[in-house]
């Protein structure tokens, strides 16, 4: 049996399209309300959307919920999997599950410690790792196995009837050890990542070395990389973006830069602007990832400005 | 070495019966050398006791060399038949072990055990291993990633590694795969870091009741 069904990501990168696509954190609770809203600011400005998966540890909609939710809403999810609160059944059997629903652009990733968010007592999972995960996911697909070996169907008699994925990861390229991160990227195209977002990007100079490594070492060529964005909202984020927040560097220059304006807003934006324009321009980069952070309402004009308006239809 | 520390003294005092005859046994091996529970951790949490408000009808105090070996068990019979209430200051192994010994006795702890680790500096203790029962140290450079990486992970540093701290205490926990991204750096053994370990078999951890080693060649 045949499962393939590619995603309009995927067909979109295959046609060489520049995409792009947004981060949509599930609400709380059931009120679906700042949900609607946000898709509605999304809907015809991203070619998906990811759905995160109890981000920094704090319980939500799943992801696969609302990646449904928004599914029927016309929009295209990014499911994400970490592995901080399933082990490799669970995994597996969400995956399966998502599948079945026509949900196949996955984003693979380790997770953030419990720590981080407002279960700090929850025991942990962490059966497999990011890189092991991925690789689950592509046996899953082009072998149709399971982590065990086991082939996908039902029975000994019945068809082997494998799940599609479009599989991806995440890639910090500030985090250290700076002269490993690289590799670690390699390790998840190894595995078996069609594309990987990136962790928001200040720091163009030290994004550039790393994007030239990837680049040198002919990685870009083996999945689709997108640059990841977060605008700068306000003073107070970025420093604390700069002091708090691990992985995530913020020059003194845009520091500065933000200090100087009046309207910190528009700045962000007009900065978020300049950036997606360089990275259109940098080899090797196929796509954005905007995380605008309870600030949706700003990415419809960050990929007007940034030229990128109307996206592209796929057949 | 298995490195535990004192209960908080009011949870210790919560669980013992008023007016009892106490015996508070210490352990002269890993938790007098973590200075947790040895000779002078008993008499410090005797007189701590006799000074509170519980009131007790003895307090009695002793050592002995192991309280994880029947052997050493043993020797305290006589004092143990005089008392209503053990105190072990052992780890939990020793706590086990003393109350299977003295069965018809209640055996109270008075550590928690923590790891298994070591002492780093003057009151200072690290844990090292995992006891997973699948070591690997043999491809990071002789440093755990089960253990000292936050996550336990077998591939190589998260996003949260930074300034070579873990994310989740960047003051004082070093990124476990940092320590070990350099050793294996000084001995070039980079290779081993950049292949793909494969999802581990927790079979061989803590993972379905005891674990048990049993060794035909030594069974009598």
């Amino acid at each position: 049996m045949k499962t393939e069904k590619k995603s309009r990501m995927q067909r979109l990168f295959e046609k060489g399209e520049f995409v792009v696509t947004a981060e949509l954190g599930p609400p709380k609770s059931l009120d679906f309300s700042v949900l609607d809203r946000k898709i509605d600011l999304l809907s015809g400005v991203v070619d998906a959307v990811n759905l995160t998966d109890n981000q920094t540890a704090i319980a939500r909609i799943s992801s696969i919920a609302a990646g449904l939710y928004v599914m029927k809403a016309g929009l295209e999810p990014v499911i994400q999997m970490a592995c901080r609160d399933r082990n490799r059944l669970a995994i597996q059997a969400d995956l399966l599950g998502a599948c079945l629903h026509g949900i196949t652009n996955v984003l693979c990733l380790t997770g953030d410690h419990q720590c981080m968010g407002n279960h700090p007592g929850a025991k942990h999972v962490f059966d497999i790792d990011s890189i092991q995960l991925i690789q689950i996911v592509k046996n899953m697909r082009d072998k149709g196995v399971f982590q065990n070996g086991d082939e996908i169907r039902n029975s000994k008699k019945s068809d082997l009837f494998p799940p599609y994925f479009f599989i991806g990861g995440a890639a910090n390229p500030f985090a250290e050890p700076f002269e490993w991160r690289v590799s670690r990227l390699e390790k998840k195209i190894e595995a078996g990542i069609d594309f990987i977002q990136t962790q928001c990007i200040y720091d163009m100079d030290r994004f550039g070395q790393w994007m030239k490594e990837v680049v040198d070492r002919g990685l870009h060529k083996k999945a689709k990389i997108m640059a990841g964005i977060t605008p700068i909202k306000s003073l107070g984020m970025a420093r604390y973006m700069r002091d708090n927040v691990a992985g995530v560097t913020v020059p003194d220059s845009v520091i500065q830069r933000m200090e100087k304006v009046e309207n910190v807003k528009e700045e962000g934006i007009k900065f978020a602007v300049e950036q997606i324009r360089q990275f259109r321009e940098m080899e090797g980069i196929a796509g954005v990832h905007i995380m605008a952070i309870e600030w949706e309402d700003a990415v419809k004009g960050m990929v007007e400005s940034s030229g990128l308006l109307p996206r592209p239809k796929v057949s | 070495m298995i490195i535990a520390e004192q209960k908080p003294v009011n949870e210790i005092l919560k669980n013992i019966p008023e007016n009892s005859r106490l015996l508070i046994v210490g352990c002269d091996t890993c938790v007098t050398v973590c200075l947790a529970g040895g000779e002078k951790e008993v008499a410090v949490l005797s007189s701590v006791i006799s000074m509170s408000d519980k009131k007790m009808k003895s307090i009695e105090g002793t050592s002995i060399e192991r309280q994880c070996d029947k052997e050493f068990l043993s020797e305290i019979k006589d004092r143990v038949s005089e008392c209503d209430i053990i105190l072990s200051m052992a780890c939990g192994v020793g706590v086990q072990m003393m109350s299977d010994y003295y069965n018809g006795k209640i055996v109270l702890p008075a550590l928690n055990t923590l790891f298994m680790g070591s002492n780093e500096e003057t009151g200072y203790w690290l844990e090292r291993c995992l006891g997973c029962g699948d070591c690997s140290l043999d491809i990071t450079g002789g440093i755990c990633p089960k253990t000292r990486c936050s996550k336990g992970l077998m591939n190589g540093p998260c996003g949260g590694s930074e300034g070579g701290k873990c994310e989740v205490d960047p003051e004082n926990l070093d990124c476990g795969w940092n320590l070990i991204y350099n050793r294996l750096k000084e001995l070039n053994r980079l290779d081993t870091m950049a292949a793909i370990q494969p999802p581990r078999d927790w079979s061989k951890s803590h993972d379905g009741g005891p674990r048990r080693i049993i060794r035909e060649d030594l069974l009598l």
